[in-house]
């Protein structure tokens, strides 16, 4: 795992981290990821997760903590995470918590899953700083809606030094503070930036600091039902008359 | 049996699973995620889920069995089952998981007794339905044959 992480660097492939405690559907969410080329690594507890992602239980995030075993995160880089909320222990929504209450994590975009559409559990997790709510099945086309938040990522990757040197932390948090504002002050910016190779409903998707925004993704997720079934989704095979 | 015949007949059963409401569109995503990288995903996928229903199941008829009964766990299962049923695409074990859940909140035995007979009964038919299936696609390909996709129209 460790060489085909390091090579995901090197490619600017990006990596998600799934976290589900049902076999069968870590092996959907991965096989729907890697058809999407992403890089996945998929674990079954949310303590497996933060683990991953170099986060101990009673660690506060700061990168530059010394530990008993080597910081290997930082080789094993994380565009994403995408979690299931129903998870025995560890839900999702706690998972949610620990990475944005994390200074070394809170940057990386969260994705919540689950079978059930609730929606104060919906505005929940995107109140607690998830950039999407995916109902379950998720589909090919859920994963379109996940290609603006790996965008955004792209854009702090670029100034994120790969290697978190002590002395440097402070340039890190400071390039990330940077970054933070921006998303909010300017949420036009990225829908014109990707309009050209996202579809409109994607638009919405991009503004999510903004509480009203954070309705409409919410009314998005609430409505795969209606607004994905009335659009063909299988095309170009064979018609079943 | 030439391979356009099995083709003909593959369809026709694929069909037929579809409007009789075993398989719903998720099963099309299933095969929609199968490639010459991954030949036998949806094989894998099913043969994961039988295996997880089998030991659910169970679960259940244990739990169910108890003087008194939790049945905060009987829905944990019962949840459970529901989501791998939900993600393969059987949908008549999901909608009996659905209403399983439904007597479950009632604490309603008898009730949960009869759903579990019922959800039995689903996922063995549809157990059988899938082989047959499989056993039909295997055959087309040891003939040199390629599998139809196939589409929904609503």
């Amino acid at each position: 795992m460790g060489m085909a992480a390091a090579a995901a660097t090197e490619s600017q492939q990006f990596h998600v981290l799934a976290v589900d405690d049902s076999l069968i559907d870590r092996k959907l969410i991965e096989r729907l990821l890697r058809t999407s080329s992403y890089q996945v690594t998929t674990v079954d507890s949310g303590t497996k997760a933060l683990e991953f992602l170099g986060l101990r239980e009673n660690d506060d995030g700061t990168p530059n903590t010394p530990s008993i075993s080597p910081n290997n995160h930082q080789e094993v880089e994380v565009n994403m995470v995408i979690t299931d909320y129903c998870m025995p222990g560890m839900t999702g929504y706690d998972l949610l918590k620990k990475i944005k209450e994390s200074s070394s994590l809170r940057n990386i975009p969260v994705v919540i899953m689950s079978s059930e559409n609730v929606p104060s559990r919906i505005s929940r997790c995107l109140e607690e700083g998830a950039e999407e709510f995916f109902l379950k099945p998720v589909r090919l086309s859920d994963l379109n809606r996940l290609k603006p938040h790996i965008m955004k990522r792209s854009k702090l990757k670029d100034q994120d030094q790969k290697q978190v040197i002590p002395e440097k932390i402070d340039t890190l948090l400071e390039v990330q503070k940077q970054h933070q504002p921006q998303e909010e002050a300017q949420p036009q910016v990225q829908p014109n930036l990707e309009q050209q190779q996202q579809q409109q409903s994607l638009q919405q998707n991009n503004n999510n600091n903004n509480s009203s925004n954070k309705r409409k993704s919410m009314e998005q997720s609430l409505l795969p039902e209606t607004t994905d079934r009335t659009r063909p989704r299988y095309s170009g095979i064979a018609t079943v008359v | 049996m030439e391979v356009g015949q099995m083709q003909r007949q593959w369809i026709d059963y694929t069909r037929s699973l579809f409007i009789e409401g075993f398989l719903d569109a998720q099963f099309l995503q299933l095969e929609q995620l199968q490639d010459d990288n991954n030949p036998d995903f949806v094989v894998e996928v099913v043969s994961l889920f039988f295996q997880d229903s089998h030991k659910l199941l169970n679960d259940l008829t244990v739990a169910l069995d108890q003087k008194s009964v939790d049945f905060k766990m009987v829905d944990a299962h019962v949840h459970q089952l529901k989501g791998s049923s939900s993600s393969i695409g059987a949908q008549r074990v999901k909608n009996c998981c659905i209403a399983f859940r439904n007597l479950c909140e009632e604490q309603n035995i008898d009730g949960c007794l009869k759903c579990l007979h019922q959800v039995k009964q689903e996922c063995c038919l549809v157990k059988n339905k899938l082989e047959t299936l499989f056993r039909l696609e295997q055959q087309i390909m040891a003939a040199g044959g390629s599998i139809p996709l196939m589409e929904l129209s609503f």
